[in-house]
């Protein structure tokens, strides 16, 4: 497959005993938005720490952006996938403004022109340059989760990893942040990988999603056939009980 | 509940926060009555839903200042107490199941040292007889092994045990009042379901009140009995709970309106129009 896309087969991950990603499958075409789904301690975030060159201990086969993942990915591999985190409060440098945030990467791999990328990338997210030289405690907790998308896209990555991204944020913000990303996937054709224990959220924004439980993907489906016909495995169907009986019956 | 004396009674509470520049006012003017039921208060991070929960418990940190017309708590008043009395309610008679289990529990203290400690404080109990106390209630926050995590230390359990112990320790005093500051926001949706469950349990067996303050429309409107919507401090609107999505308020309405569901796919997801005029006038 080709640039842009995942592929993972039979990832395994282990910490010490604890054998937390077992036989994990799954692809992401280029261009599309796919979710993983699953309660906490599943194995999701371990998956997007694996693509993402985080972790380095694991076996299997996986492809990312068309090209094997090697154990040890070079420089180059680190500006084709970004990681936006959970906690814009906690993933934020508190000692560092705005502006150093997103010059760091540019740093890092060497890129041109870090003043028109800086400006660029706040614009992308809806930020204006009033921010550039602001703090991150200045910051509302849905700007902070902007500069935090805004320091993944300045690399220009084809794959964007997503964990929980507006779990920690209001409902209204959480409205804005996945609007904007949808933007920005459709303007960038951005490929997305989504992790969230919501499946409305995952709904809402993918096409496709895995559900995981205890390291293990136990159903692979379309949303709309989710949707419609609900899971065959018995946790996803409770997990759309779950999303069903806190929706709002007459909304 | 006619004829009987509220739990919580609180009229007109304001509650400001005096900086060099200017007063920052958390809550204005909110009042309402607690009974042995559910209530919610609702509205985003800075509505003041977290500060009208610390303000009864006398919780309201320096430099802030907390004014009403009446606070009440079983037909006592809780504006004239001393500090040492209050300090006496708070835990034993109302208590609070604070956000955030890393930054709420005593991270050098082993998770059941600190339930039974909350025991031996409130009930003058010995030491043995707060240890079977905190086993047993672990055991009734739904914890597998209770007395593996009786000694295990925060930083060695998951959010979401974090949150039940935190949850034993409130609920081992045997409060009348519960405020429980979003305390199923960390939690996934089974367990979640859980812990209401259990909160539901002392609120019918054992008539306690409870003031559930959370950002979850849905999961309110499910769980409670009435609902207070807050914006800014203030009131937006007060209805019973299963009413909830037919609120009027705009507020409520556009609250509403921004949660994504899964049956109801749309392309993009409506944003909230904030308007002034809601923290005007009253």
């Amino acid at each position: 497959m080709g640039p842009g896309s995942i592929i993972v087969r039979n990832l395994n991950v282990r910490f010490g005993e604890a054998h937390v990603l077992k036989d994990v499958s799954f692809m992401v075409g280029s261009g599309e938005s796919f979710g993983l789904v699953g309660e906490s301690g599943s194995g999701k975030s371990t998956v997007l720490r694996v693509l993402s060159g985080l972790n380095r201990n694991w076996e299997g086969v996986v492809e990312v952006d068309g090209m094997p993942l090697p154990q040890r990915p070079e420089k180059a591999f680190f500006r084709s996938v970004q990681m936006v985190f959970q906690d814009p409060f906690a993933s934020l440098h508190p000692r560092m403004t705005i502006d150093a945030i997103l010059a760091e990467p540019l740093a890092i791999h060497g890129l041109d022109q870090p003043d028109r990328r800086i400006e660029r990338a706040l614009a992308e997210v809806g930020l204006d340059g009033g921010f550039r030289f602001r703090f991150p405690h200045q910051l509302s907790g849905g700007q902070r989760q902007r500069v935090a998308i805004a320091r993944a896209l300045i690399l220009e990555p084809r794959i964007l990893l997503l964990d929980e991204p507006t779990s920690a944020l209001d409902v209204s913000i959480q409205a804005e942040v996945l609007n904007l990303l949808q933007d920005l996937k459709l303007r960038l054709g951005l490929t997305m990988l989504l992790v969230s224990h919501n499946l409305a959220v995952v709904g809402h924004m993918c096409s496709r999603v895995a559900v995981m439980k205890l390291g293990r993907v136990v159903e692979e489906a379309d949303i709309d056939s989710l949707r419609k016909q609900g899971g065959q495995d018995a946790y996803t169907q409770e997990l759309i009980a779950a999303s069903r009986r806190v929706a709002l019956a007459s909304a | 509940m006619t004829g009987q004396t509220p739990l919580v009674e609180v009229s007109n509470l304001r509650v400001r926060f005096h900086t060099p520049t200017r007063i920052v006012e958390a809550v204005r003017g909110l009042s309402f009555t607690l009974g042995r039921e559910k209530l919610a208060i609702v509205g985003e991070s800075g509505s003041g839903k977290s500060m009208t929960g610390r303000a009864l418990l006398d919780l309201v940190p320096w430099p802030g200042e907390v004014l009403a017309d009446a606070m009440r708590f079983k037909g006592q008043d809780l504006l004239g107490m001393s500090g040492e009395a209050r300090r006496r309610l708070r835990g034993r008679h109302i208590s609070m199941v604070m956000q955030d289990p890393k930054f709420s529990l005593n991270p050098v203290m082993t998770v059941g040292r600190q339930i039974a400690e909350a025991y031996q404080l409130h009930r003058k109990a010995g030491k043995s007889e707060a240890r079977d106390r905190a086993l047993a209630m672990l055991e009734d926050v739904l914890i597998r092994e209770p007395a593996r995590v009786f000694d295990l230390y925060p930083h060695e359990v998951s959010g979401g045990m974090g949150q039940r112990v935190m949850i034993a320790m409130m609920l081992i005093g045997e409060p009348d009042v519960l405020i429980a500051d979003e305390p199923t926001s960390a939690l996934d949706v089974t367990v979640q379901a859980q812990i209401l469950d259990i909160l539901e349990k002392l609120v019918t067996d054992r008539g306690m009140g409870l003031i559930f303050i959370s950002h979850d429309l849905p999961l309110v409107s499910a769980f409670c009995d009435r609902v207070i919507v807050m914006y800014g401090g203030r009131v937006m609107e007060s209805l019973p709970a299963r009413e909830l999505s037919k609120g009027q308020h705009a507020y409520t309405r556009g609250l509403l309106g921004c949660l994504p569901d899964l049956d109801r796919p749309v392309r993009r997801l409506a944003t909230l129009q904030r308007d002034d005029s809601w923290l005007q006038g009253g």
